[in-house]
């Protein structure tokens, strides 16, 4: 405790707790007794924390082979790997979002999509947007996991290629569990910012948490106190995914070679 | 040497507040045809583009065009950025506890248009267990709360109508609301033509709808006194029949209060 009482410290600390103090006293806040933004609200931070979850865990899953491709693969696989990493990281991620969602949307009318079993499914707007934020995710951490597949010591894939384990013994017991091990603070940080793309697929009609501040602001012409309430929820959320990932690197042994 | 580029400073700055500024009427940027769209050499054309400079001569100001977002309209308003909302804003009495609003300047109903064969009729019965979709911030959104919440299946909102009109083609939305005018120019287009009918008008309610359009200022300018006695001039002259005429087959002004 006495560590974390220094002088800078108890200086933000006092103007944070008089910015909200300010706030809460001459904000407009009724419209928080709303039930019906209450329930908006809910649902908003529910599928924002939903979106950020499912979209990173897919976009990793893609990342490994893409990642891994351009780190040791053939020619064939590497190229594609890079070309599809500098797609994704050179374009504007709104833009791939509403390319997917009114540029396909686009095509669907009149064709059997429309009368397929799967339109139910497809005339949604989250299908597009976690296809969306995960092919972001994966080409993005698809960079990292290269250079951490890279970043493992070649002396420890020897030695267990000495050993007799197998090729993909050896990659998951050794090679995979290293190159996450390297970059598992990066991934933290990166969790992060995916959680702050989410607002994007606001644009394309799902009320996560910022476009649920948005109708707020609409509807009660307040302009102001929801975007408060915004930042203090996603400063919430930002804390928690960097909690859970303390966690897990503490959990971690940090010995590499 | 530098006193006379002083005094040709301070000749400058009097100069420029002798003049008087010119009034900055806002636009919504996105385009809404026939009465505010940016031409092919980015030009605003439009009936209230027309409308406007008749106002502006009839009362003899120097106004100009100064396109802002329409989520963003009244904040820019009331902060000072624009003078004057001119962006087929229907006068509500939600609106006026933040904003004055001038004399109405136009008025027309609101539309139902849907998927060929989707909707049988503009009402709660046409519309239970369907899809609508409506721009947010819009009377028509209001409508829709009203009206239509309990009976439809999901509300889905845009910032913008292109995009409404886009999801109602693609298909993914039953229905939308919107204006008669511009929905007249919707039906008329390919998209429209391909996919969409007109279901029909929808029941008036005078709190969300019976006071049309007008000029939006800000509470208490003077300027209001200004601009109703314009439209009063060129309703009375004839100008505003000589410009409806160049854009509509019928009177777009409502009934005569």
């Amino acid at each position: 405790m006495q560590s974390f009482l220094k002088p800078h410290r108890i200086v933000l600390i006092a103007l944070a707790l008089a910015a909200v103090a300010a706030a809460v006293v001459w904000g407009r806040w009724e419209w928080l007794g709303e039930s019906k933004y209450q329930i908006l609200i809910l649902k908003g931070i529910w599928l924002s924390i939903w979106l950020t979850t499912v979209t990173m865990v897919v976009g990793m899953c893609l990342a490994i082979p893409i990642g891994l491709a351009q780190a040791v693969g053939p020619w064939y696989l590497a190229l594609p790997a890079r070309i599809y990493c500098t797609i994704i990281r050179g374009t504007p991620l709104l833009m791939q979002i509403w390319l997917l969602y009114y540029g396909l949307g686009s095509l669907f009318p009149g064709t059997w999509v429309q009368k397929s079993d799967l339109w139910p499914l497809l005339r949604q707007a989250w299908p597009y947007a976690v296809v969306a934020l995960s092919l972001s995710v994966a080409g993005y951490e698809g960079e990292v996991m290269r250079g951490a597949f890279r970043g493992v010591p070649h002396g420890q894939l020897e030695a267990a290629k000495a050993m007799g384990m197998p090729r993909f013994t050896l990659f998951r017991r050794i090679w995979l569990p290293q190159a996450l091990n390297r970059v598992l603070p990066t991934i933290g940080g990166e969790t992060v910012l995916q959680l702050k793309s989410t607002p994007l697929v606001s644009t394309i009609t799902i009320m996560e948490i910022y476009a649920v501040a948005g109708r707020i602001r609409q509807d009660t012409f307040i302009v102001y106190e929801p975007l408060f309430l915004l930042a203090i929820i996603y400063m919430a959320i930002a804390g928690l995914i960097v909690f859970m990932f303390r966690w897990l690197e503490s959990r971690t042994p940090q010995r590499t070679a | 040497m530098k006193k006379i580029v002083l005094s040709a400073l301070a000749v400058m700055a009097f100069g420029t507040l002798a003049q008087a500024e010119p009034l900055k009427i806002g636009v919504a940027a996105e385009p809404y045809p026939p009465f505010t769209a940016p031409d092919a050499n980015g030009n605003w054309v439009g009936w209230e583009v027309d409308f406007m400079i008749a106002i502006c001569a009839e009362a003899k100001l120097e106004c100009v065009i100064t396109p802002t977002a329409w989520d963003g309209i009244i904040p820019a308003l009331t902060s000072g950025q624009i003078d004057v909302i001119m962006s087929s804003m229907s006068i509500t009495a939600e609106r006026e506890k933040t904003i004055d609003f001038s004399d109405k300047y136009y008025a027309t109903p609101i539309s139902m248009i849907a998927n060929k064969g989707a909707v049988g009729s503009p009402d709660v019965a046409g519309l239970t267990g369907k899809i609508l979709g409506i721009q947010v911030s819009t009377s028509q959104e209001a409508y829709a709360q009203k009206y239509f919440a309990d009976a439809v299946a999901e509300t889905k909102t845009y910032q913008t109508q292109d995009e409404v009109n886009q999801d109602l083609a693609a298909g993914r939305i039953d229905a939308m609301l919107m204006d008669a005018l511009p929905g007249a120019d919707f039906l008329k287009s390919e998209a429209g033509m391909a996919c969409c009918e007109l279901v029909g008008s929808v029941a008036d309610d005078v709190e969300i709808l019976g006071n049309g359009t007008g000029f939006g200022l800000r509470k208490g300018d003077p300027l209001k006194d200004t601009l109703n006695a314009a439209i009063k001039a060129i309703r009375d002259n004839g100008t505003y029949d000589a410009i409806t005429k160049q854009y509509f087959d019928f009177d777009i002004y409502g009934a005569v209060n």
